[in-house]
């Protein structure tokens, strides 16, 4: 990526990343644009640049945060109405990292609100549209970050990814999309959708770029009890020898051409001397009921504290607390928002913790000790990333069913906690990118993006 | 018929902890402007997690092990969900599966051993003030840290539930781990309790008294319970389960929600905080800093100090810390100087947190053992130990300038009497002492008394004037 210098400025990035965002913006990919922010920034690292001062490693690089980042700068909605009006007092220790080696956030990107979407649709500020097809969902939920990296506004775009919300966009949009190790990088302030499968990530145009992120923003944090110190293991680098494809992925659900591309990029690996192993995975397919029980449950939690007491939206029309309650978070919340937290309250519900949340948790340790038996046999998983390339707008956002479905293939990975990079795979023959999924085991970020370049 | 009431207490203590349990924000609001302490984490906005205050789990392990519990070397923490805005998260975070003190025993001083089922890790909630059409939040005491204690149902009377619950508090303060100051909530009392016929091998219905503040209305709201409940069940009818208020004014319990109404928590972990692992040599290294319990100190005084006073100096940890330090043969004195003198001071809460040192106490003990001090003048010393513009002179010179120091020497005291004996005033009681009026003598003793300024030990003087007047 292109870092400021005494030759090419910060200020000169930022003005050139402003005009594109501001040249696509029927794209809707922002929420918010910082230009005097972004650019008094920019002239700061540029003084500092001058006098020769250490910049850092990121110095006068422009980026797009995902809108569910706490930072002081905009307000920080998660594209939700019931968060509108809000202003962060603090920093995620992700952003402040990032903006300590003189990274310079231009905006805010659209997403689903409160990250419940596979297509950009749910947000309360209106869909993003796809960067090669504007008739198409960016993929969610992270859309309007992919967006703005494939489109080509900003070196790079922050993301999270809760089951699939990093790598499917990246996917529908032709750009790298990193989902880490849970754990591997902070989520103090970060909108939480749910706990125990949220991970913060990036969008890049390279696994080079992918490797700096990673390298700058993980590690323990003191204010995030399940962040891991010991993550970054390349001790597996020199050694990949074995590359496993999953079987129950290759059937007629999976469009020809996503299978194709997986064809192809196996050959390629052959051709290099790797060894492609065929792997059965019958426990993934809990993944997705799995999901979408543990996901709600914590999701109506982690929801629960806004209810219009202390900051963001509240109904005028409340005139007691019942209804100060539930008019807010009627008209607060979106409908997947509501759908969610109903599922979440009716699995957790007494007499239906034991039948459903407790199953799932169970479905989850079955799917954890899959993978850990998968990866005694190979080194990393190959897999697409969904099943279909990116839908139409409109086409799937009245079938929640059938946008649950896009995620068959992301979810397995974030209850079992293991790291997933989507990288680039071709186009369909409409024009459409395809994105496959690099899967390693936990803890092996850095050798699976090392090992991504390889399948270039 | 008669009715045996089976009674289990809940206890909520408030641990004293620098910061609040899942952030670093000041845990002490006395004194503090409304929503004064209080963090991004306790306010829930977007994206805070908790952290887990260390300091609270080593506060815990020391009330557990002065409880005779067990510390599970796993425990791990659940969401309990409820909507109300002293609950900014939604939720409070507590221990509802895996609780970090397991099975123990509180024994009481008539005996009694009251078994303790669990103990658990919990962050408070906060408090609204009503007003006409409005209400004002304060969330200062959001995350305090609380531990609270669930016993079995092994308590039988009104008293025993008194004594359990200031039995605990004892053993709150006595481990350091809460400051006990129960009129600002420090700790607060549920009680379960149900009456069945005597002999019956099951258990009645219950009622939970919730949020009592002393170890008096504990023992009232029990007293008005069983009678309440003796009153039903003899007339054949049926208690209700229900949630009850105290009302301490009214001296009665009050019905606030039955079971029907009850609410649906949806526990659920905790996914924002890794199970809490202690290890075996943590446990054992923090449960080595356990002060002496008042077990300990029944133990340990229970041939010196009698029971009655013991039990009232066991209210008052910096008493018995003290006693601790004296040397075994002052300690009856200076136990009886605390229950009798300090005790009914009005200030005696102030001279409390002023004690004096062991070395001045027990001097005094010993100056009134040789009858250097008179009874009296041992109490006006031992009260003027406590004046800071006094008590570092010690005791010796604190007595020599009162001028309160007896004389004891024989020879001048043989000397004063001789002087009064010689004086005209005291020739007539001394002729009547002689012809066998016992009584004058106390005439004597008073002249010789004044002639010595009242530094004469009286008892002696008294034993020389009947030497002389044979």
């Amino acid at each position: 990526m292109k870092i400021a210098n005494k030759k090419v400025t910060a200020e000169r990035l930022v003005r050139d990343a402003l005009e594109k965002a501001r040249h696509f913006s029927d794209y809707h990919i922002f929420t918010f644009l910082d230009e005097e922010g972004a650019l008094a920034r920019a002239r700061e690292i540029d003084a500092r640049i001058a006098k020769g001062e250490k910049v850092g490693r990121l110095a006068g690089v422009p980026y797009a945060l995902k809108d569910n980042f706490l930072s002081e700068r905009g307000e920080t909605t998660a594209s939700a109405h019931i968060l509108e009006g809000f202003t962060s007092p603090v920093t995620a220790t992700s952003v402040a990292k990032l903006e300590a080696e003189g990274a310079i956030m231009i905006g805010r990107t659209n997403l689903d609100a409160f990250a419940h979407g596979s297509s950009t649709e749910n947000s309360y500020f209106g869909p993003t549209l796809n960067a090669f097809d504007k008739t198409r969902v960016a993929g969610g939920s992270s859309g309007g970050s992919a967006v703005a990296v494939a489109l080509d506004i900003v070196e790079f775009a922050t993301g999270t990814d809760t089951g699939g919300s990093i790598r499917q966009p990246a996917s529908f949009n032709g750009v790298y999309g990193f989902k880490p190790t849970y754990g591997c990088i902070s989520r103090y302030g970060v909108v939480a959708m749910a706990s125990s499968t949220d991970c913060v990530g990036f969008f890049t145009k390279t696994p080079e770029d992918m490797d700096l992120l990673m390298s700058i923003a993980s590690g323990k944090d003191p204010k995030d009890m399940t962040t891991l110190d010991d993550y970054y293991d390349d001790s597996k680098i020199e050694k990949v020898k074995k590359i496993g494809i999953i079987t129950e992925f290759d059937n007629e659900s999976v469009d020809v051409e996503i299978r194709e591309a997986l064809k192809k990029k196996c050959e390629l690996l052959k051709s290099k001397g790797y060894e492609i192993v065929e792997l059965s995975m019958p426990a993934l397919k809990y993944a997705l009921a799995a999901y979408y029980i543990t996901v709600p449950a914590e999701v109506a939690s982690n929801l629960s504290r806004y209810d219009g007491v202390r900051y963001g939206f509240r109904s005028k029309d409340a005139n007691d607390l019942d209804s100060l309650y539930g008019k807010t978070r009627d008209e607060g919340f979106m409908s997947e928002n509501k759908r969610r937290i109903m599922i979440g309250n009716f699995v957790l519900s007494s007499g239906f913790y034991d039948a459903y949340f407790l199953k799932a948790a169970k479905a989850r340790t079955l799917i954890i000790e899959e993978y850990a038996k998968a990866f005694e046999q190979v080194d990393f998983i190959l897999t697409p990333v969904s099943p279909n390339p990116a839908f139409k707008l409109g086409e799937k956002v009245d079938d929640p069913i059938a946008m649950y479905l896009e995620d068959m293939m992301s979810v397995s990975l974030n209850l079992a906690g293991v790291p997933g990079l989507a990288i680039p795979a071709g186009k369909t023959k409409a024009g459409l990118p395809i994105g496959l999924q690099l899967v390693g085991p936990r803890r092996s970020d850095k050798s699976l993006i090392e090992f991504s370049k390889e399948l270039i | 018929m008669k009715f045996l009431p089976t009674i289990g207490i809940e206890c909520h203590v408030q641990l004293a902890t620098k910061t609040k349990l899942f952030s670093e924000v000041d845990n002490d609001a006395r004194g503090k402007e409304p929503n004064a302490c209080v963090s991004p984490v306790c306010f829930a906005l977007p994206g805070m997690l908790p952290r887990l205050n260390g300091e609270a789990v080593r506060l815990a392990i020391l009330a557990g092990r002065a409880m005779n519990c067990e510390i599970n070397p796993v425990s791990r923490f659940d969401r309990k969900h409820y909507f109300y805005p002293d609950s900014p998260k939604g939720y409070q975070i507590t221990q509802f599966y895996q609780p970090i003190i397991g099975e123990g025993y509180v024994l009481l001083s008539n005996g009694t051993r009251i078994r303790v089922e669990h103990a658990h890790l919990e962050g408070d909630a906060g408090k609204l003030t009503h007003f006409n059409d409005y209400s004002l939040v304060d969330l200062n005491r959001v995350d305090t840290p609380l531990l609270e204690i669930v016993s079995q149902p092994d308590i039988h009377s009104a008293r025993d539930a008194h004594d359990y619950a200031k039995e605990l508090w004892r053993l709150m303060t006595f481990a350091g781990v809460s400051l006990g100051d129960l009129y600002n909530g420090n700790m607060r009392f549920d009680v379960n309790i149900s009456l069945a016929p005597e002999g019956s091998s099951e258990l009645g219905t219950r009622a939970e008294i919730k949020n009592l503040n002393s170890f008096r209305s504990v023992f009232r709201a029990v007293e008005y319970e069983i009678k309440r409940q003796t009153k039903i069940l003899e007339a054949g009818e049926k208690v209700v389960q229900e949630t009850r208020g105290w009302s301490d004014a009214e001296g009665k319990t009050l019905a606030q929600r039955s079971k029907e109404e009850a609410k649906d928590y949806r526990y659920m972990p905790e996914p924002d905080l890794p199970p809490l692992r202690l290890s075996a040599e943590f446990i054992a290294e923090e449960s080595a800093k356990l002060p002496l319990m008042p077990a300990d100190y029944r133990e340990k005084f229970k041939d010196v100090i009698s029971n009655d006073i013991l039990e009232v100096l066991l209210d008052y940890k910096e008493l018995m810390e003290k006693l601790d330090e004296i040397d075994n043969k002052y300690i009856k004195p200076i136990s009886n100087l605390f229950s009798s003198v300090l005790l009914a001071e009005e200030k005696s809460a102030e001279y409390l947190s002023s004690l004096p040192s062991a070395k001045d106490l027990m001097k005094l003990a010993e100056m009134n053992a040789s009858k250097e001090l008179s009874s009296t003048a041992t109490k006006e010393v031992f009260l003027r130990l406590f004046d800071p513009q006094m008590k570092g002179r010690g005791t010796e010179q604190i007595a020599k300038e009162l001028g309160l120091i007896q004389e004891n020497d024989l020879g001048a005291l043989e000397a004063i009497v001789d002087v009064v004996l010689k004086k005209p005033e005291t020739q007539k009681a001394q002729a009547d002492f002689k012809a066998g009026e016992e009584k004058v003598i106390g005439f004597l003793v008073g002249q010789v008394m004044k002639e010595s300024k009242g530094k004469a030990n009286p008892s002696a003087v008294q034993e020389i004037l009947r030497k002389k007047l044979v």
